[in-house]
């Protein structure tokens, strides 16, 4: 029963993280808001696709929180990445999308992290605001 | 005729020239201190507090009972104040410019305004001078609806002096915004010149008449007087270091009460001002 659970949880799990590139062994991007690519990897299918987010590279402000709606919108239920801060934190909690931080080089370390369960779960923000 | 005074670079004197400029007047002026996240200008005035008014912007709140998730919202605002998808409606009010869009928007009726307190607008009397000056509250980050409040108290047809905050970001063309003529002050230094560069592109950029005014001449290089000349932008003042200013400045004085002989250069700077704004066919 335990384990029909957890993999039927597993069928479900979108992980986003933050990228430079566009696969797995492209540099994981410490910065949630303003990182310039999401890599969405599908746990069920191993399958993975890439959104663009360098729209909000030169947002003037609430790049946290418009990158928080793109990853929600993508249909992550995880976030892997190096910081995140309190406004997207807020967004991504009201969301339910669990985030982890870590300080993997690449994409592909940091999905294994994830995978092995090295990872901790943010209790919040980990990094002040840019903005207020 | 209003008047912006700004700079590029912090430290330049901008109050100095704008509180100079408004004594030296010698009739009824009003005098805008715009740095509203760190108004100096009554430093230097002994006058008489005439009012205080709070000053807030609307920003939304949410009935979660009306609200479907639609997103609207979170669709139009610019700024990333208010987003929603479908599971809650989360409210960033200090990144909420108050344009009420959201509002507007809402096919639902469920947001309305509420008023959030960002700040004062103070008025001084001085002698000749009417300072209004706003100081925003601690924690809030936007200076803009501030500072519009603070231009709201502009009266229609009194001559008026701006003192604006120091770059070339938003408040400074908050600021600037519906003046007549900006002077933009800088030092005859690198850092001087370099900023002064990105004020001269921001005043091109919004198309209005300006002339500079280099304080501390004989410190730093030419490069500043070079390059007005090369651009044929007018030095209206040219204001010399002189140990003696930085003295009266530090006790909160005003240079043209405390050396007399001064009177005449800001004096020459409102010709020379007035005289270019008739040519601009103001």
């Amino acid at each position: 029963m335990k384990s029909f659970a957890s993999k039927e949880r597993s069928s479900q799990v979108k992980v986003a993280f933050t990228t430079s590139g566009n696969d797995l062994n492209a540099p994981l991007d410490s910065r949630f808001g303003r990182a310039a690519k999401f890599l969405v990897y599908n746990l069920d299918t191993n399958a993975f696709m890439v959104i663009d987010n360098r729209q909000n590279l030169n947002a003037a402000q609430g790049a946290g929180i418009q990158s928080a709606e793109t990853v929600a919108r993508s249909g992550a239920k995880v976030l892997v990445t190096g910081h995140c801060g309190p406004k997207a934190f807020r967004v991504l909690s009201a969301a339910r999308i669990k985030v982890y931080t870590t300080d993997a080089a690449t994409v592909e370390e940091a999905l294994e992290r994830f995978r092995t369960g090295k990872l901790a779960m943010a209790p919040s923000g980990d990094v002040e605001a840019h903005w207020a | 005729m209003i008047l912006g005074v700004a700079s590029g670079k912090g430290g330049t004197g901008k109050t100095t020239v704008s509180l100079n400029l408004a004594r030296v007047l010698g009739s009824d002026v009003r005098l805008l201190d715009c740095d509203v996240e760190e108004p100096n200008c009554h430093l230097f005035l002994k006058g008489v507090a005439r009012e205080n008014e709070t000053v807030a912007i609307p920003v939304p709140q949410v009935d979660e009972s009306l609200c479907d998730g639609c997103g609207e919202c979170g669709r139009f605002c610019e700024y990333h104040a208010i987003v929603s998808f479908g599971t809650k409606t989360l409210v960033f009010p200090e990144m909420c410019h108050g344009c009420g869009g959201c509002a507007k928007g809402c096919p639902r009726k469920a947001i309305h305004e509420v008023n959030k307190r960002i700040g004062v607008v103070e008025t001084v009397q001085a002698g000749n001078i009417t300072l209004i000056q706003g100081r925003m509250d601690v924690g809030v980050a936007m200076a803009p609806p501030l500072i519009r409040a603070v231009k709201a108290r502009l009266q229609n047809g009194l001559p008026a002096i701006l003192d604006a905050p120091p770059g070339t970001s938003c408040p400074v063309i908050a600021t600037l915004r519906g003046t007549d003529f900006v002077l933009l002050v800088t030092e005859p230094t690198p850092f001087g010149l370099h900023d002064l560069k990105l004020a001269v592109d921001m005043v091109r950029e919004l198309g209005m008449p300006f002339g500079v005014v280099v304080n501390r001449v004989g410190i730093g290089d030419d490069r500043v007087h070079v390059f007005c000349k090369q651009e044929g932008i007018p030095i209206l003042l040219e204001i010399p270091e002189d140990r003696r200013i930085a003295e009266v400045y530090s006790k909160g004085g005003l240079i043209v009460e405390a050396l007399p002989e001064y009177r005449g250069l800001f004096r020459s700077l409102i010709e020379k001002t007035m005289n270019l704004k008739s040519a601009e066919g103001f």
